[in-house]
């Protein structure tokens, strides 16, 4: 067997994302472009969250994974496995215990605290590609602040439909300076991180970007005064396990009764809750 | 709830590693590394290529792990690639001192030095060689043998003699330049960027789009050199001016011994093109000029189709046509990467019942009636 280096990459290459990761936290809402590193996973699997772990993650951390909500879907396991076997860390499901949390498409439901870090993999960081295809554009708008794009885009929504059709990753405002990708998180995590107390690093492998929500930084989801943000209703349904309700559901069918039902998504948050319905969890 | 259950997930995933291990062994054989890179030596070239690590060893175990997959073994290497600190930089090196295995121009019936076709697929037709069902060790070694003993006979050298000395030739596209068809080359100091070690950003320079496409996946920039001379953007297709395969001689400087001194660190094959274009030139007069202008390709092993395209698509982003995709520098770099593009189509696999479910919501909510206020 040949030796892997801690974290599997070079030192330079972690500084170089490190250095990175400092000038995105010194401008909130801001995309600092990186030289990407290739990793042994694919690109579009999560190589922009994965790099920024590998790159401050210390002998002390303790490192949590999850990927839609949930520590055992197919990648987060994966990408334990992979930050495990290079580091020898220690891994949890608790959102309370970890001290990096990496994450798909979801903020978890039990609310982060100062000092940890929230990584969130990043498929497409830039929030006006769908409004201006190039590169080079979207970086002038960007650096002339000039979101009348963005604006447009959810006035067409409204005319259309009546409402913003964004689905996940709806747009916000970021230190009222950037307009920002949220990642597809469910429009349900955006209030979320608002003035969160954790530090939120955000990384687009294939993108080569890197972005950051420092602590306690306003963020607002895009919206008119008269048509306010809105979150996904899950109006009448609660968790069919715990009878939750403020919580993002997943909707399933039932195989016997062939019946829509609803659970919590945040998977570790709902084996916590039925701990300690049964009194032997720690939340 | 399928792969997605909320506990399993790890269970699951040691079992499939498992089981994509013994089918793959379920033939009871196993290649060795000699024999891929005996056998199937293009592809070996092809994966060496696309993951920017000039490693024909390494590139075979490549290509034993992946099954053959090309996606597959290029995704191995560029990870294995991003473990290795980079110590050093070869120095310039020059193509002229090429040790030409075959060199071709299309330009000229004859050129200085003559062609020389060396080999390759383009005089046989592509008829399936049933004898090959067949073939075994011994008749490989009898021809080897047998096609050596014919070669040395009619050069009249004995077993000894050496070829070393062989294999330098006069580059076609410098007869040009002699006679000014082909303006001389700007000379250009500026250290290369290194597009593995800083981000990419628009607008880009000509190194930078060299090594992108270069790295790029055969099959694009095939794909996209083809649609600039067919019809988006190109109306008058280039002319090879000379394409050569050939070994290249590398060094590295070092001040290990007190003074900075060059260190030959060995050779790589490589597969050269340089492509004349048609252009027009303002003159200072404001009169219209034709020319010749330069597309340059040049990449790892022996792969021509990749390195006439990417002569293609270099010219065309210099020399960019407004409207014309090809010679848009964002719509080719960022598209023709093999890792980024397998990746972001085969990441579609992954879950994405959170991002869905939000997308549903919308949709029930617009189709309920615009009950925004509710």
């Amino acid at each position: 067997m040949h030796e892997r280096h801690f974290a599997f990459l070079d030192e330079s290459s972690k500084k170089e994302i490190r250095r990175a990761v400092l000038k995105a936290v010194a401008i909130p809402g801001y995309q600092v472009p990186f030289a990407s590193r290739e990793l042994p996973i694919a690109r579009g699997w999560g190589t922009g969250g994965l790099q920024i772990t590998l790159s401050l993650v210390g002998k002390d951390d303790i490192i949590k994974v999850i990927d839609q909500g949930s520590d055992e879907s197919v990648n987060a396991v994966s990408l334990r496995n992979l930050i495990q076997e290079t580091t020898d860390v220690a891994s949890t499901i608790h959102t309370t215990e970890a001290t990096l949390i990496q994450t798909r498409h979801r903020v978890p439901e039990q609310p982060l605290k100062e000092g940890q870090i929230l990584i969130l993999q990043v498929p497409l960081p830039e929030p006006l590609r769908n409004v201006e295809p190039s590169e080079y554009k979207t970086k002038k708008l960007h650096a002339e602040a000039d979101y009348s794009g963005a604006w447009l885009k959810l006035f067409e929504d409204i005319m259309c439909y009546g409402q913003a059709a964004t689905g996940a990753d709806h747009p916000v405002f970021v230190n009222d300076r950037y307009v920002m990708a949220p990642t597809p998180i469910p429009r349900f995590d955006n209030p979320k991180l608002d003035h969160n107390p954790a530090l939120m690093l955000f990384g687009a492998g294939r993108e080569k970007k890197i972005y950051a929500v420092p602590p306690y930084t306003k963020v607002v989801s895009l919206a008119f005064d008269d048509y306010p943000f809105q979150r996904e209703r899950f109006v009448g349904k609660k968790c069919r396990l715990t009878g939750l309700e403020n919580v993002y559901l997943d909707e399933l069918i039932d195989e016997a009764t062939g019946e829509v039902y609803y659970q919590t998504n945040d998977s570790s948050y709902l084996l916590e809750f039925l701990n300690r319905d049964e009194g032997a969890g720690t939340v | 709830m399928g792969y997605v259950a909320v506990q399993g997930g790890a269970e699951a995933i040691r079992e499939s590693i498992l089981l994509a291990r013994y089918e793959n062994c379920l033939d009871g054989t196993s290649i060795s590394l000699t024999e891929i890179k005996a056998n199937l030596k293009k592809m070996v070239d092809s994966v060496m290529s696309e993951s920017s690590l000039y490693s024909p060893d390494l590139a075979a175990l490549a290509l034993k792990q992946a099954q053959g997959d090309p996606f597959e073994a290029i995704f191995l290497l560029r990870a294995h690639r991003s473990t290795l600190p980079r110590l050093y930089f070869t120095t310039v090196t020059d193509t002229a001192e090429m040790r030409v295995e075959r060199r071709i121009s299309a330009s000229f019936k004859d050129i200085l030095g003559g062609q020389i076709l060396g080999a390759s697929p383009d005089y046989q037709h592509r008829l399936l060689n049933w004898d090959l069902i067949n073939e075994t060790e011994a008749d490989v070694i009898a021809f080897r043998d047998q096609y050596y003993a014919a070669i040395l006979n009619a050069m009249e050298k004995t077993a000894e003699a050496s070829f070393e000395e062989e294999g330098r030739f006069p580059k076609v596209v410098d007869s040009l330049r002699a006679q000014n068809l082909i303006p001389q080359p700007v000379l250009c100091d500026e250290e290369p960027r290194d597009i593995t070690m800083e981000p990419l950003v628009f607008p880009s320079a000509r190194s930078l789009r060299l090594q992108i496409l270069t790295r790029g996946m055969t099959g694009a920039v095939t794909a996209l050199g083809y649609a600039k001379i067919r019809g988006y953007g190109f109306n008058n297709h280039p002319t090879i001016g000379e394409l050569r395969v050939g070994y290249l001689p590398l060094y590295v400087t070092s001040e290990l011994s007190g003074v900075c001194e060059e260190y030959y660190i060995g050779e790589i094959e490589v597969t050269e093109v340089e492509a004349f274009m048609e252009e027009d030139r303002q003159e200072a007069d404001e009169k219209n000029q034709l020319g010749i202008g330069l597309g340059y390709g040049l990449c790892f092993g022996a792969n021509e189709i990749k390195a006439i395209a990417m002569s293609v698509l270099e010219h065309s982003m210099e020399n960019p046509t407004p409207g014309d995709p090809t010679s848009d520098e964002e719509f080719v770099l960022l598209h023709v990467d093999t890792v980024e593009a397998t990746g972001f189509v085969s990441h579609l696999k992954l879950p994405h019942y959170v991002t869905f479910q939000s997308k549903l919501d919308r949709i029930r909510d617009v189709q309920r009636g615009n009950n925004h206020h509710a």
